[in-house]
């Protein structure tokens, strides 16, 4: 990797005006170890993981069959309370990593557990009323209100029959309330900002009252405001609810600002877990990236990672 | 648009399909008088009036009803499955699957009303793995566009199958086999009724158990396995239901086109997308607007008959090309 010669002066030259800047001077490692020492901050209902993958190795059959598999002896945990970003190259296994822990891909061996139990047993509705996704994409096929959506949330509770109680009524109105959506309530989905929609769709898997929140890069195609404030209500979610939360983002500097831990993932494999500041490493990031980058700690500790210029020269017009 | 409340809708539909009802005992070739008609209902009367309304009309609005409800919660259901709009059994192949299966049942000499939607049923199942086939030959087995491709394309090819057998049948199994073939409500009297119905009721309580299912999957395959739905066994449930009413009516009744678009956007335009309401309320509508198209493909050119799927067809199409814009404008 070309990269890795200029990364020690990398700081020095592009520093941007932030506070004590230092380009990247972290000392802690954290391989390994990561999701076992650190403990929730807040006082979580449950002690026990929410997901665990204890050695996890993944392989798709067909096309890929042959190749190195999608996740390779993969272990960390998240757990009640706490909020856990994964972060990646294109490629790294980050979906397929989701969807180990959701039970949807088989593993060729070691353990993937959810709320302790086999992520493979769980029916799909009993999973639904633990774990809330919000996935990547979603294009409803024919119009619905904001409220409808929201209802929608119920389903894992009330199933083929059941006619919404009370209690069901309760639970949309206090996800809506929380995701602050309550006066979107009436507006066709289609019409909502990108922001708001995102907003829908946390208050849609709050009402399924679940453990756990899984978010599919969230803030995609957010922009600076909308990314903020969905964090901000994720990270409040983890916090007064005691809900644990695993967003896969790109956004690596957000993700380290609101993560209690990030996850780098990197050809199927854990490259690091741990707190921001151990994991953002220039070294290890140029490695996992193909690309240099510094690291800058800001006044309050949280770490930032500046990606280098690497101009294309005039004679090759190909990226280094 | 304010939408409006169940029941109202409810009440207004089945206002609606008694009208429909009335019409179709009411009209026809013989010119029976009102008076006429309410005394055969009574039972009393003369013979001749009696025979008319109980065997020939009464049976008939009912085929009607129960086809054009088929058709309908099938559109809908299917329209759900595959996330397009512009789906129904017609579009999807089903029905040109189950009219090739009758015809060769026909042709090799099946002649049980109980056989024949069997036939129909292998045949609309064959099409439909086809039309699957064909989505993944181009690698996009969950782009609907694909799927309704591939409909038309095996729809296609099940009409020139059954050109081709016709065409080289003998001349009693041309005529049968044509006439059933062009559609049509008559003919079957009462034990057509019931052999529909038997064949009918278990797949629309699928259809119905599956509604809140439909209500997820609308949302895509991918939202509604998060949200606890069982993606993978609600569409085989979906596509088995859709294609043995398909099936069902098409035995019944031959090859009617655009029911099945044509009334689930109505119910959709009223009252929204909730399965649960749509398909009981596609089934009525449906059911009225077949027995409706049916009384006026019998009277319009009278003592002419128009096939009734051209009364659906001359209605359905303009409807297809306002909803085509409609939805590739959004």
């Amino acid at each position: 990797m070309s990269g890795q010669g200029e990364l020690s002066a990398g700081g020095a030259t592009n520093a941007p005006r932030v506070g004590a800047a230092s380009s990247g001077a972290v000392a802690m490692e954290s391989d390994g170890a990561g999701g076992a020492t650190n403990a929730p901050r807040v006082g979580a209902a449950s002690s026990g993981a929410v997901f665990e993958l204890s050695d996890v190795t993944v392989r798709y059959t067909g096309a890929a069959a042959g190749g190195p598999p999608a996740l390779e002896r993969v272990s960390f945990a998240v757990r009640a309370g706490e909020c856990v970003a994964v972060v990646g190259p294109n490629g790294a296994g980050k979906t397929t990593l989701l969807r180990a822990l959701l039970g949807q891909v088989p593993t060729a061996s070691g353990r993937a557990l959810a709320l302790g139990r086999d992520a493979r047993s769980w029916a799909r509705d009993a999973l639904a009323r633990e774990v809330g996704v919000v996935s990547q994409r979603e294009e409803p096929a024919f119009p619905l209100t904001v409220r409808e959506a929201v209802e929608m949330g119920r389903y894992p509770h009330l199933g083929a029959w059941r006619a919404p109680g009370s209690a069901d009524r309760a639970a949309v109105e206090r996800a809506m309330r929380r995701s602050d959506v309550i006066a979107l309530g009436d507006r066709w989905v289609e019409t909502l900002s990108g922001g708001e929609w995102q907003r829908v769709r946390i208050a849609r898997a709050l009402a399924q009252e679940p453990r756990a929140l899984v978010l599919d890069e969230p803030t995609a195609s957010l922009d600076l405001s909308h990314e903020m404030q969905l964090f901000e209500l994720v990270q409040d979610l983890v916090r007064r609810d005691g809900l644990a939360a695993l967003i896969v983002s790109h956004h690596i500097n957000v993700a380290a600002r609101f993560a209690d831990r990030l996850v780098l993932l990197a050809g199927g494999r854990v490259v690091a877990d741990g707190p921001g500041e151990a994991v953002l490493e220039p070294q290890r990031l140029a490695a996992v990236f193909g690309w240099p980058v510094a690291v800058y700690r800001l006044e309050d500790g949280s770490v930032q990672l500046y990606p280098e210029r690497q101009p294309v020269k005039p004679d090759s017009g190909v990226v280094p | 648009m304010r939408r409006p409340s169940t029941p109202s809708l409810f009440v207004v539909l089945a206002v609606f399909a008694a009208l429909a009802a009335v019409a179709g005992v009411g009209l026809g070739a013989a010119g029976l008088s009102p008076r006429e008609i309410a005394l055969a209902l009574a039972g009393r009367g003369d013979d001749v009036a009696r025979g008319i309304v109980w065997s020939l009309r009464l049976p008939r609005v009912a085929l009607g009803f129960v086809v054009g409800g088929v058709l309908a919660v099938s559109g809908a259901a299917l329209q759900a499955l595959v996330r397009n709009p512009l789906a129904d059994p017609y579009l999807l192949g089903l029905s040109g699957g189950a009219g090739l299966g009758a015809v060769l049942a026909l042709v090799a000499g099946v002649v049980s009303a109980w056989v024949l939607p069997a036939a129909a049923f292998a045949g609309a199942l064959a099409a439909t793995l086809l039309v699957y086939r064909l989505a993944l030959v181009a690698g996009r087995a969950l782009d609907s566009r694909m799927l309704l491709l591939g409909g038309v394309v095996v729809g296609a090819f099940a009409g020139a199958l059954v050109a081709g057998i016709l065409s080289v049948s003998d001349a009693a199994q041309l005529r049968t086999a044509t006439l059933w073939l062009m559609g049509g409500l008559g003919g079957v009297g009462w034990p057509g009724v019931l052999v529909l119905v038997v064949y009918a009721v278990p797949a629309l309580a699928v259809l119905v158990a599956e509604s809140r299912a439909l209500n997820l999957l609308a949302l895509g395959e991918e939202p509604a396995v998060h949200l606890g739905a069982d993606v993978a066994r609600t569409k085989r449930r979906v596509y088995v239901a859709a294609s043995l009413l398909t099936a069902a009516s098409v035995a019944a009744a031959g090859i009617i086109g655009f029911v099945g678009l044509v009334v689930p956007h109505t119910i959709r335009l009223l009252k929204g997308h909730d399965h649960r309401v749509l398909l009981p309320a596609a089934f009525v509508l449906g059911g009225a607007f077949l027995v409706l198209a049916d009384a006026l493909a019998r009277t319009a050119f009278a003592p002419l008959e128009l096939p009734v799927g051209v009364v659906t067809a001359v209605v359905g199409v303009p409807f297809f090309v306002v909803l085509l814009k409609r939805w590739t404008s959004r």
